[in-house]
């Protein structure tokens, strides 16, 4: 093995799994003392082309507690045809298909290569995708067209078997039959009324049909989702009817009278959604998609009133209690959120709108279930239109990007427990023996669900170290966490993927270089915001600011190098050096700044913030610049205001923006119009590359980025320069007038100065 | 037959015999043994009939007043023979029943004959009316008839004294027999009469008796009571001639006479056999003798002798054909009134009967078409009002249909001062306000405020006082005229959008199974391009929408835009509210093609439903909020099936319980079952949602509760019981489009003011009322009518008389908002006599009807029943007392414009609601409860009294509608086929020995027993019989706001039961009396009310 650094990366490889600590301190005491918790994130569908699934089930250790699932790391006596469980050290048989199991002859869950395996159930019904549009009608005429198209297009990427069913609304919600010719039809339902599942089951007339649903089902388990709905009807089968629908739906009929909002059923609508898919396909990987154009204005779920004259509530009005919508709004969603993650299905929030729509009261909607957050300006951008489409790109095999009704399992080796999970997935409330009394994040099980999930969905796990100090570990011994991760694959197969992993354990107080030097920066600074962030939802900001800085103060106190007092003699080793720059952009993210920030805005950033992987999430703590001059090549350059500079182009990557900035000489050549000289062709080709860079980007990223292309003095540019570092402001004055760099015009304190009160904090002996 | 248990009669009947007696003998002669047949009276009430036949001249009463009368009577007579002889053979039949006999001698035959001033009156004072007929007025008086009816006793009972009692109808038959012959003589003065009738007139005696009583009352004695009214009246102005010769056969004597067994059988006796009837009809104010009359009654007395004949008749029983007949008086005033043309110039005249064509000139007061009352005299005082138990009360008619030769009212256009009222009281201007001071101001005629002209609605006065330009404003010289309203009478102060249809149709599965949707769909389609339209506009301002539901509702919009109709569901019934705005009310012409394909659809859509269940006020609701939203008022159409079950505000359960019939539980049958609907209702009226409901139900739906949103919204409902698309077909779209073109007055209200003194108090409809005063109407077709019941708070002055105005504001079907008004004024008497005079039995029949079906809601049928006749007993009572010449205790006396009554509130009482028969069931009977609730007096006359038309009897050429035929059984002969109507049936019956050719030529199949029994159509067939028939048939439909749908009933079949329902003279299955009995009854009433 080379150096950390390759480990951590062949394990995020072949995992997706990345460890704040790679070496573990071997008891609960050291553990405490390091600081950043033992935790990690875990991408459980991270996509890798070289891991056919088996088409076998997995062999289960046969303790009714355990179950831990037959991996590398046990030990098998092939003479006996036994297996012992390296979780809970119960020896099992093989089962009847193991017998030809010999040394030579391993199935592949033994290899150690298949640390992650993926298994193919061929059990159970193989229920199709659904996918119900939930469409706000209110909207602007063009904006409406726009979304029309983009739900026609969308029509065309599904499989030609997935069920869809398309709700409306407005004032009132219309759910609408697609099965039938002639007469278009539809359910309506008052806007203003809350409506339990059954009431809406009976209102649609579903009711009935379930009793001998109910009755098929335990008998011919495979008939029934195919039978029920009227609502939800195979593509293939309306394609041509639903983009007739479609097409002739118009905006919200009713009048709305100057000075007010329309009136919008969001709540409502998703309510009798949660209830239609509840009602009928209870289980089965569906995704409810919302779109919507504005805040929902009556019925349960209300987030503003018509009255355009009281605006939507802003972080102040919440911060005054003023908010008189929000706790009953965000109540309404969370009890559909949970209900919708009880069905083991998913809601998608597609909100374009300039002005706030609720995300912040729907955020649990999203956030619970796994599903998707979307926030644009209109649905007539290719913002929205972008990402929309990216939701149904493809695999290498044709699949949809998408799992759903994912159960992730989480076993722990006896040293270890399950401290808790910060991503979009919900407690399954299964306490076990390997699940901790501390929580961080949501906590209190081992196992979770995870509605709606990507190859990119990771999840931060945490865990304590519960060891007890005077019970050493013997040397080389190793503590092992398995991930079982069951979800139904978007061709429908239910699959279960099992990644199983062990690192050493190490006594912190003999071997702390060891875990020091396997300390994994990135993905600490990432855990620690995560922490920070799932704080920062239900905790006042700048208690949080409070805890991070006093982590990261104690991790420097713990791991620097320095004496005492003297803060000049402070150094960290390079597995922590970017550690302290990652916090200090963590503290300027929008995830812990509300200002400047809508609610809406901190809940869309928070949102994706909580399930990106590690590379991403990175990205958003601490964009990317990149400088494009006449200099040289391409590079990356510091986040700083000093990198500013007149000669150059910069790209900047914030994860939600992609901002490319002229500086002040570029953009005068530009206006002098030299790109368009034959002469100056290479010019051209500077204008030209920070867009060729920014395209690469725009095609990968999910959801599609803002796209900022600005220059020196532009308004947009204030994008760019509330992200760098401001080393020059108007206040420090040595700065002031110089050729390099730009000052920021701002009272934040700079990257500079915020290492020197690390440092001097950290060398005191106060603290 | 409560009647003939009630022995209580005797004595007082007892003591009038003895006068009797005496006259008997003198007039018949042979007769006078009759005293002693008296006893016989008592027993038994069947006995009667027979009786009655023998005086032939009931019919007559009306008609001709008192001077017709007399000839009338003689020329019945000998139809009154015939039929007799008929009678006694139903006589046997009834046999042992019918001991009681009931003698009704034709007043004049008897008289004629008796040399007795008193006696002799009769026949002579036909004469003499004789008389005073040369005068050649139409107008028909009647003089009062005197109904002695003596009953013969129960053979037992009397049996001793009566020897013949039990043999006693053989007997009868035997008198009778004799009684022909006697009356035969009179019969031939009477018939001489109108030929002869100067020579009638000559009779001195009685002419100058008369003229005395005219002059004044001391002549009275001479003339024999019942004849002296008529004379009085007839006598001098009437020229009763005229009539009589129009309708010998059926005339009646002036006094029409009935000797019966009253009631009461065992007190028949010689009392019973003296009981007079008179009647006093005075149709027009025109008689200045009527005053008189009052006087003259103190000659009754000698009517007690009068009846004395009958007495010698008393082993016979009461002669139907001497009671009084409505299709005389029907046929008596279609004669003499339907001529000339009523002009309403003159204050308090009583119109023509409503089943008299004639025109109506608006010349002051308002057309009887819009208003009739119960009296065009009304009592000044509440004293005198509270002695005679006569209701006051209007049956109002706001939009009544005008036949074409009459204008509707002028529609006057004030511009934005409005029209101009009232300070005080907010009457409307009309042509009795008084102008005084040159114009300047007026004073009010029903507040007497003293107002100013507005400046730019002055005018001069001529030297009358009157305006110059009275004679231009339609608001100065009419009884009614339209204003049209400013936006200050409009809701919310803006005006309204024009109204809107909605149509509401059934799917679940009965209504799909019967083929109703289907038919319904398919019709809508021709039937919306009549929707009504206001004036010559061309076409309909009216906007329609769609509803289908079961237990969910199911809107349409039919946008014109929209290649399809979409469907919206709305399922959450408990909470009903309207999906959409735009496109669900839409303009006819402009969304065809979309409505077209919304009913071609409708009915494949359901085709395959299973949805039994029904919900019923969610959609009501919804149509309501439908308008709601719209800003409009409207009409919905609900097309129902079944009792609505499903899990809904307003879900019923079946309570029927025939069980409860005749308990004081039994009201509930009529009430409501649950208060949602009365509370849906007040939002709908508040809406000006009115709703018309038609009913398919297969089984009990719950009329009473289900009708209660149309009965307050002033809708209508229709009920197809058991549904067949072949054989109700034809009669549900006749409804239907019927309905749907009617006129209608949307989001109304109405409101009568009274002249100082007296106010309207009550009030019987189609709506609702939020406060005392304002009747609030959602929607007021052209066929509702409210009946208003007047009490005095004060006294009314006999000069200034009692002014009525009845203000309808209401938005038409093109939205605009209008004021209707209608004037009318009325006498005012001190005397009772001028109310009596001046009344109308068939607009008292719909009050008391309306009341007593209203009654029905809160007390036990009996009761109901019970009061109605307390109250006729009451009315005729008084009269007896104040107004009837004194006479013998034992004599009926009508007043001669109530004749009628006993008859008529006969038939109220045997009716559906207020004497259900064992088939008739709960809903049917809630059905016609609602809708004699807001009937006119036209409809409820047939209702209660169907016309019965002989259609063979008069030879084919004859072109006019028949004769009609009493309601009776025995008028029915074998031999013929008569058409039965009473404005929602139409049966036509086929005797059983009916010639074959006719059979051939109407049916179309060779005999009797190959007609189909039950059939509803008539074959069309080429021939003049086959024609006239159903011309006839269709010129019924046409006179009647239902489709009456035709059942073909043949002799002896067992369909017949039904048919015999409607001989309302006859006894009913159901224990409802005959009119022979009832009238006998009534008589025992009275007189223990005088007693």
């Amino acid at each position: 093995m080379a150096t950390y650094l390759e480990f951590i990366q062949q394990n995020e490889d072949q995992d997706g799994v990345r460890f704040s600590w790679n070496v573990w301190p071997s008891s609960r005491l050291e553990a405490t003392r390091m600081v950043v918790p033992l935790a990690c994130l875990l991408t459980p569908l991270k996509e890798r082309l070289d891991l056919p699934p088996v088409q076998y089930e997995p062999v289960l250790c046969s303790r009714p507690t355990c179950k831990a699932i037959l991996n590398p790391l046990c030990q098998v006596d092939f003479r006996a045809k036994l297996w012992a469980c390296n979780f809970c050290f119960q020896r099992n048989q093989f089962p009847p298909a193991y017998t030809g199991i010999t040394e030579v002859n391993q199935p592949a869950e033994l290899m150690p290569q298949f640390s992650t395996i993926e298994y193919m159930i061929q059990r159970g019904a193989q229920s199709p995708l659904i996918f119900l549009y939930v469409v706000d009608t209110c909207l602007e005429e063009d904006d409406l067209q726009a979304l029309k198209e983009s739900l026609q297009m969308s029509l065309s990427l599904l499989p030609p078997d997935a069920l869809v069913g398309l709700i409306t609304f407005g004032r009132m919600v219309q759910v609408h039959e697609l099965s039938c010719e002639g007469i278009s039809k539809s359910y309506v339902f008052r806007g203003t009324k809350d409506l339990t599942a059954k009431q809406i089951q009976d209102m649609l007339g579903l009711s009935k049909p379930a009793m001998p649903m109910q009755q098929a089902r335990s008998a011919q388990p495979q008939e029934h989702p195919f039978v029920s709905s009227r609502f939800l009807q195979p593509v293939h089968k309306i394609d041509m009817n639903l983009t007739d629908l479609l097409g002739e739906l118009q905006r919200d009929p009713w009048p709305v009278t100057q000075g007010k909002r329309p009136l919008r059923s969001t709540g409502v609508a998703l309510s009798i959604a949660v209830g239609l898919l509840e009602g009928t396909f209870p289980n089965t990987g569906a995704r409810i998609m919302l779109f919507t154009g504005g805040p929902p204005t009556q019925g349960p779920g209300m987030v503003v009133g018509d009255e355009l004259k009281t605006p939507i509530r802003s972080w102040h009005d919440i911060e005054k209690d003023n908010a008189r919508f929000m706790k009953k709004a965000t109540k309404h969603y969370e009890m559909l959120a949970n209900r919708t993650a009880a069905n083991g299905h998913c809601i998608d929030i597609y909100a374009c709108a300039l002005d706030q729509t609720g995300l912040l009261e729907m955020k649990c909607c999203t956030n619970v279930t796994g599903g998707h957050m979307v926030m644009g300006d209109s649905f007539n951008t290719s913002l929205f239109k972008q990402t929309f489409q990216r939701i149904f790109s493809k695999d290498f095999n044709g699949n949809f990007r998408m799992a759903f009704g994912a159960t992730l399992e989480v076993k722990t080796s006896r040293e270890l427990k399950i401290a808790g999970t910060i991503g979009p997935c919900v407690s399954l409330n299964v306490k076990g023996p390997c699940v901790s009394e501390n929580e961080l994040g949501v906590g209190g099980t081992s196992q979770w669900k995870i509605c709606g999930l990507d190859p990119t969905t990771t999840l931060g796990i945490y865990f304590e170290v519960v060891n007890q100090h005077n019970a050493p570990i013997p040397q080389g011994g190793r503590g092992a966490i398995q991930f079982v991760t069951q979800y139904q694959h978007s061709s429908t197969q239910r699959r279960i993927r099992v990644t199983t992993i062990a690192r050493n354990w190490a006594d912190a107080q003999s071997q702390l270089k060891h875990i020091e030097a396997a300390f994994d920066q990135e993905a600490a600074a990432v855990l620690m915001a995560r922490l920070g962030v799932f704080r920062a939802e239900s905790e006042e900001g700048p208690d949080v600011l409070r805890w991070l800085d006093r982590q990261l103060i104690r991790l420097c106190q713990k791991f620097g190098q320095y004496n005492k007092e003297d803060s000049t003699s402070f150094r960290l080793s390079d597995s922590f050096s970017l550690y302290p720059q990652f916090m200090f952009h963590l503290r300027r993210s929008p995830f812990l700044q509300v200002f400047n920030n809508s609610p809406d805005e901190s809940s869309y950033y928070r949102h994706h913030f909580a399930r990106q992987d590690l590379t991403q999430s990175l990205i958003m703590i601490q964009p990317i610049l990149y400088a494009y001059s006449f200099h040289g090549p391409p590079e990356p350059v510091l986040l700083d205001s000093g990198s500013i500079l007149a000669d150059r182009i910069l790209l900047m990557d914030t994860f939600f923006q992609i901002v490319i900035y002229l500086g002040e000489t570029i953009a005068q050549w530009r206006k002098a119009g030299y790109q368009d000289m034959p002469e100056y062709e290479n010019f051209k080709h500077l204008l030209q590359a920070p867009l060729d860079d920014a395209q690469e980007i725009l095609q990968a990223r999910f959801p599609m980025p803002r796209y900022i292309n600005t220059e020196h003095g532009g308004s947009q540019a204030r994008f760019l320069l509330s992200k760098v570092n401001p080393s020059q402001t108007h206040n420090n004055l040595y700065a002031w007038g110089q050729e390099t760099g730009a000052p920021i015009l701002t009272d934040d304190v700079s990257l500079q100065v915020f290492m020197d009160h690390l440092k001097k904090l950290a060398v005191s002996s106060a603290s | 037959m409560n009647i003939n248990q009630s022995a209580p009669p005797t004595l007082p009947y007892g003591q009038p015999q003895p006068a009797y007696p005496g006259y008997h003998p003198a007039s018949y002669g042979g007769q006078p043994g009759s005293t002693v047949p008296p006893a016989s009276y008592g027993p038994s009430y069947n006995g009667p009939v027979p009786g009655y036949q023998q005086t032939p001249p009931p019919g007559m009463s009306r008609a001709p007043p008192s001077s017709g009368v007399p000839p009338a009577s003689t020329a019945q007579t000998p139809g009154g023979h015939a039929t007799y002889s008929h009678f006694g053979q139903g006589d046997v039949q009834n046999g042992p029943s019918s001991t009681v006999q009931m003698q009704r001698h034709p007043g004049p035959q008897p008289f004629g004959p008796a040399p007795l001033a008193p006696v002799v009156s009769q026949p002579t004072v036909l004469q003499p009316y004789g008389p005073p007929p040369t005068s050649t007025q139409v107008t028909t008086q009647l003089a009062g008839m005197q109904i002695s009816g003596a009953a013969a006793p129960a053979p037992p009972q009397t049996g001793l004294d009566y020897g013949p009692p039990t043999s006693g109808s053989f007997p009868n038959s035997g008198l009778y027999g004799s009684y022909p012959q006697g009356q035969a003589p009179p019969l031939n003065l009477a018939q001489g009469h109108p030929g002869t009738q100067p020579s009638q007139r000559s009779a001195p005696p009685q002419a100058s008796s008369f003229t005395s009583p005219a002059s004044g009352g001391p002549r009275m004695p001479s003339m024999t009571g019942p004849l002296l009214p008529g004379q009085g009246f007839g006598g001098p102005p009437v020229s009763q001639p005229n009539h009589v010769s129009s309708t010998p056969p059926q005339a009646l004597p002036p006094g029409t006479q009935m000797t019966g067994p009253p009631g009461p059988p065992p007190s028949v006796h010689p009392s019973q056999a003296g009981y007079q009837l008179q009647q006093n009809g005075s149709f027009g104010p025109v008689r200045g003798p009527q005053p008189n009359y009052g006087s003259p009654y103190p000659g009754a007395p000698t009517f007690g002798s009068q009846p004395g004949p009958p007495q010698s008749l008393p082993p016979k029983r009461l002669d139907p054909d001497a009671i009084p007949s409505p299709i005389q008086v029907i046929e008596d005033d279609r004669n003499n009134r339907g001529s000339e043309p009523f002009v309403t110039d003159v204050r308090g005249q009583v119109p023509p009967l409503v089943t008299t064509n004639f025109l109506v000139k608006d010349q002051g007061n308002a057309s009887p078409r819009y208003i009739r009352c119960t009296s065009y005299n009304i009592p000044c005082t509440s004293d005198v009002a509270k002695q005679a138990q006569v209701p006051l009360a209007a049956v109002i008619k706001p939009l009544a249909r005008l036949p074409p030769e009459e204008a509707s009212p002028y529609v006057v256009d004030h511009g934005e001062s409005g029209p101009l009222r009232c300070n005080r009281c907010k009457a409307y201007m009309c042509p009795f306000m008084q102008f005084i001071e040159g114009g300047r101001r007026f004073q009010c005629c029903f507040c007497s405020c003293i107002n100013d002209v507005p400046p730019q609605y002055f005018q001069h006065l001529d030297h009358t006082g009157r305006r110059v330009d009275a004679y231009d404003r339609p608001e100065l010289s009419l009884g009614s005229y339209e204003f049209l309203a400013t936006v200050d009478y409009c809701k919310n102060n803006k005006f309204p959008s024009p109204p809107a249809f909605i149509f509401m149709i059934d799917v679940s599965y009965n209504a799909i199974r019967s083929g109703l949707v289907r038919l319904l769909c398919e019709e809508l389609k021709s039937l919306l391009d009549f929707l009504p339209r206001e004036g010559g506009a061309e076409e309909s301002a009216i906007r329609v929408g769609f509803v289908t539901y079961n237990k969910v509702l199911h809107f349409y919009n039919v946008k014109s835009s929209l290649a399809q109709p979409q469907m919206m569901v709305v399922s959450d019934v408990a909470d009903m509210f309207v999906p959409l705005l735009d496109g669900f009310l839409v303009n006819v012409s402009e969304s065809r093609t979309v409505i077209t394909s919304l009913l071609d659809q409708i009915p494949e859509m359901f085709a395959d439903t299973r949805e039994t269940e029904t919900v019923f006020a969610p959609v009501i609701q919804a149509g309501m909020e439908a308008l709601k939203a719209a800003e409009c008022a409207g009409k919905l159409f609900l097309f129902h099936t079944s009792l609505p079950i499903a899990e809904a505000p307003g879900k019923l359960k079946n309570r029927d319980d025939r069980k409860l019939i005749n308990t004081d539980k039994e009201k509930t049958l009529f009430q409501a079952q649950t208060g949602a609907y009365q509370t849906l209702a007040k939002e709908c009226v508040a809406q000006g949602c009115c709703v018309a409901l038609f009913l398919f139900p297969n089984q009990y739906v719950d009329v009473a509760t289900l009708s209660v949103v149309p009965q307050l919204t002033g809708g209508s409902v229709y009920k197809y019981a058991c549904f067949q698309v072949e054989n109700d077909q034809e009669r549900f779209l006749s409804d239907l489009c019927r309905d749907v073109q009617k006129v209608v007055g949307f989001d109304a209200v109405m409101r009568v003011r009274t002249s100082t003194g007296i106010r309207a108090v009550d009030f019987f409809g189609a709506f609702y009322m939020s406060n005392t005063t304002d009747v609030e109407l959602a929607g007021l077709d052209v066929d509702k009518t409210v009946t208003v019941e007047f009490k005095h708070d004060d006294r009314l002055n006999e000069e200034s008389g009692a002014l009525l105005q009845c203000a309808l504001l209401y938005t038409s079907c093109a939205g605009q908002r209008r004021l209707r008004i209608h004037n009318l004024a009325l006498n005012c008497c001190t005397q009772l006599a001028d109310l009596y005079r001046n009344c109308e039995t068939d607009t008292l029949i719909n009050y008391m009807a309306k009341f007593a079906y209203r009654g029905v809601l809160n007390s036990p049928v009996k009761t109901v029943r019970d009061t109605l006749i307390t109250q006729c007993a009451q009315i005729l009572a008084c009269y007896r007392k104040n107004c009837a010449s004194p006479s013998s205790a034992g004599q009926l006396i009508l007043p001669e414009c109530m004749k009628l009554l006993p008859v008529y509130l006969n038939c109220v009482l045997k009716s559906d609601v207020l004497q259900p028969g064992a088939e008739v069931t709960t809903d049917d009977r809630a059905y016609v409860r609602q809708l004699v609730t807001s009937m006119d007096v036209a409809e409820t006359n047939v209702f209660f009294y169907p016309r019965l038309l002989p259609l063979t009897k008069s030879p084919i050429e004859n072109t006019t509608e028949p004769p009609a035929v009493r309601a009776s059984e025995e008028r029915l002969s074998n031999g013929d086929i008569y058409l039965l109507e009473n404005g929602l049936n139409l049966f036509l019956w086929v005797g059983a020995s009916v010639q074959q050719g006719v059979v051939q030529s109407l049916f179309n199949v060779s005999s009797f027993s190959h007609i189909t029994s039950g059939l509803s159509v008539l074959p069309v067939l080429d021939n003049p019989l086959s024609k006239k028939v159903r011309g006839l048939i269709d010129s019924l439909r046409a006179q009647r706001s239902r489709y009456m749908k035709l059942i073909v009933v043949k002799q002896e079949d067992k369909l017949e039961m039904l048919f015999k329902h409607f001989l309302v003279e006859d006894k009913s299955l159901s224990g409802g009396a005959s009119y022979v009995d009832f009238l006998c009854h009534m008589h025992k009433e009275i007189r223990q009310l005088l007693s």
